[in-house]
């Protein structure tokens, strides 16, 4: 037997050069980029953005996100040799600290469906600091709203919650954007998992 | 194997062993915690895959921070050895985990551009690296120790010496973002951050100093062993 789980503890707010180098422009290259999926990859190609707010209405400089999903056919990738044969990681990393407006942004494909009767989705890690456990939530599609109304997790969310876990469809001339922001407190408090 | 679900249900979050979201002690939490209660989800709806990487991601040097942003020298401050296992709670090993960890130098400064404290950079020295966990859990950093260093949560308020470490194990939930902490440091009573973790739970978050893993004339060692969440149960032969 062992102690038990150890303590998570805050990522702080010099993350940066360790875990997202590449982004910040540190000399130490990065394992998960935020780009998930190179242009070859099979499926629609999107973007993924959103801004973190705190419990003041203040938008959150030095978060980090991490997001995974399924790849078009709704399958995982479940070794590095698949994510290198098909272009598709299946998961990223972006810090909320190198754009203009403190977004996150992920180049990705829209994920197909994980099992059966469940939404498209994309599962989410937040983390900063003043964050001493990382958060866990989901993104959802707003034009998937048939799949929404059937998927199980959505269903155990109180109704009026729900609108925290989709993303607005933006089409924009250099693609598709879903957009989602974040609020850690606040009467939208985005939906938290205890996952 | 149904690869379209990957549902393994995982021991849940021991809540009695991490801290609280709000840690008024804590400045930051104030605004950033989430304030409603999380709300359950079952493992059996989550697809759980942890996101795929191998050893040849791993640079030669990745592991040794000492060595890996070396310019004209080496590195200022007292070599350590930093090693362990990483197990889930059952004592199993984790294999070929990735850990990453990132600190300040010798003279609590971070190379990040934000941190501002009035202390020397050391153009040798990163502060960042990673490494896998082998066959039986097991991994080993060489570093140099870092220093403590101020910041704006209260008047006076020092950091003590510590390096961030960020795994995944064997899942999506099994994530863990931590900090290891030195034996004997006195800023640890005072640390808001330390002390937002249960006190059951505050020892695991120290690492020991041993004779075994020092090397003579070269590092002082230091174990540190990491337990994540787990399979619940034994997988079912088939």
């Amino acid at each position: 037997m062992t102690p038990g789980q150890t303590p998570s503890q805050t990522v702080g707010p010099f993350f940066a050069y360790g875990l997202t180098a590449e982004q910040y422009g540190y000399p130490f290259n990065s394992l998960f980029p935020p780009r998930i999926a190179e242009p070859r990859a099979a499926g629609e190609h999107i973007r993924i953005t959103g801004r973190l707010f705190d419990g003041d209405g203040k938008t959150i400089p030095d978060a980090m996100v991490e997001i995974a999903h399924v790849d078009a056919d709704g399958n995982p990738v479940t070794s590095r040799e698949a994510a290198v044969a098909s272009g598709f990681r299946g998961f990223g990393r972006c810090g909320t600290g190198t754009s203009a407006d403190q977004s996150f942004e992920f180049h990705t494909i829209k994920p197909g469906v994980a099992a059966p009767g469940s939404a498209p989705h994309v599962n989410v890690i937040v983390t900063m600091r003043g964050l001493l456990v990382h958060a866990f939530t989901r993104l959802y599609f707003e034009d998937e709203a048939a799949a929404n109304a059937a998927d199980p997790v959505l269903d155990s969310v109180p109704v009026e919650r729900r609108a925290t876990l989709i993303a607005k469809r933006i089409a924009l001339p250099e693609g598709v954007e879903y957009r989602l922001d974040i609020q850690m407190q606040g009467p939208d408090e985005t939906v938290f998992f205890d996952l | 194997m149904d690869n379209k679900s990957l549902t393994r249900p995982l021991t849940p979050r021991d809540w009695t062993s991490h801290s609280p979201y709000i840690h008024p002690d804590y400045r930051s939490t104030v605004l950033r915690g989430p304030k409603r209660p999380l709300l359950p989800i079952k493992t059996q709806l989550a697809d759980l895959a942890a996101p795929v990487y191998g050893h040849e991601d791993i640079g030669e040097l990745d592991h040794d921070l000492t060595r890996n942003a070396r310019r004209n020298g080496e590195p200022l401050g007292e070599r350590i050895i930093v090693a362990g296992r990483v197990l889930d709670e059952r004592g199993r090993p984790v294999p070929n985990t990735l850990i990453e960890i990132w600190q300040a130098n010798a003279a609590g400064r971070y190379i990040h551009k934000v941190d501002q404290h009035d202390a020397p950079l050391d153009p040798n020295f990163l502060g960042a690296g990673r490494c896998m966990t082998d066959s039986d859990g097991r991994y080993r950093f060489l570093s140099i120790k870092p220093g403590a260093y101020p910041w704006g949560n209260h008047h006076n308020a020092w950091r003590p010496n510590h390096i961030h470490l960020s795994l995944f194990g064997s899942s999506f939930a099994s994530r863990l973002v931590t900090q290891l902490y030195f034996p004997g440091d006195p800023l640890l009573a005072l640390d808001p951050i330390f002390l937002g973790t249960p006190e059951k739970a505050r020892d695991r978050l120290i690492s020991k100093f041993t004779l075994g893993l020092t090397e003579p004339g070269f590092a002082l060692g230091y174990e540190f062993n990491i337990v994540l969440r787990g399979d619940a149960a034994t997988p079912m032969e088939k």
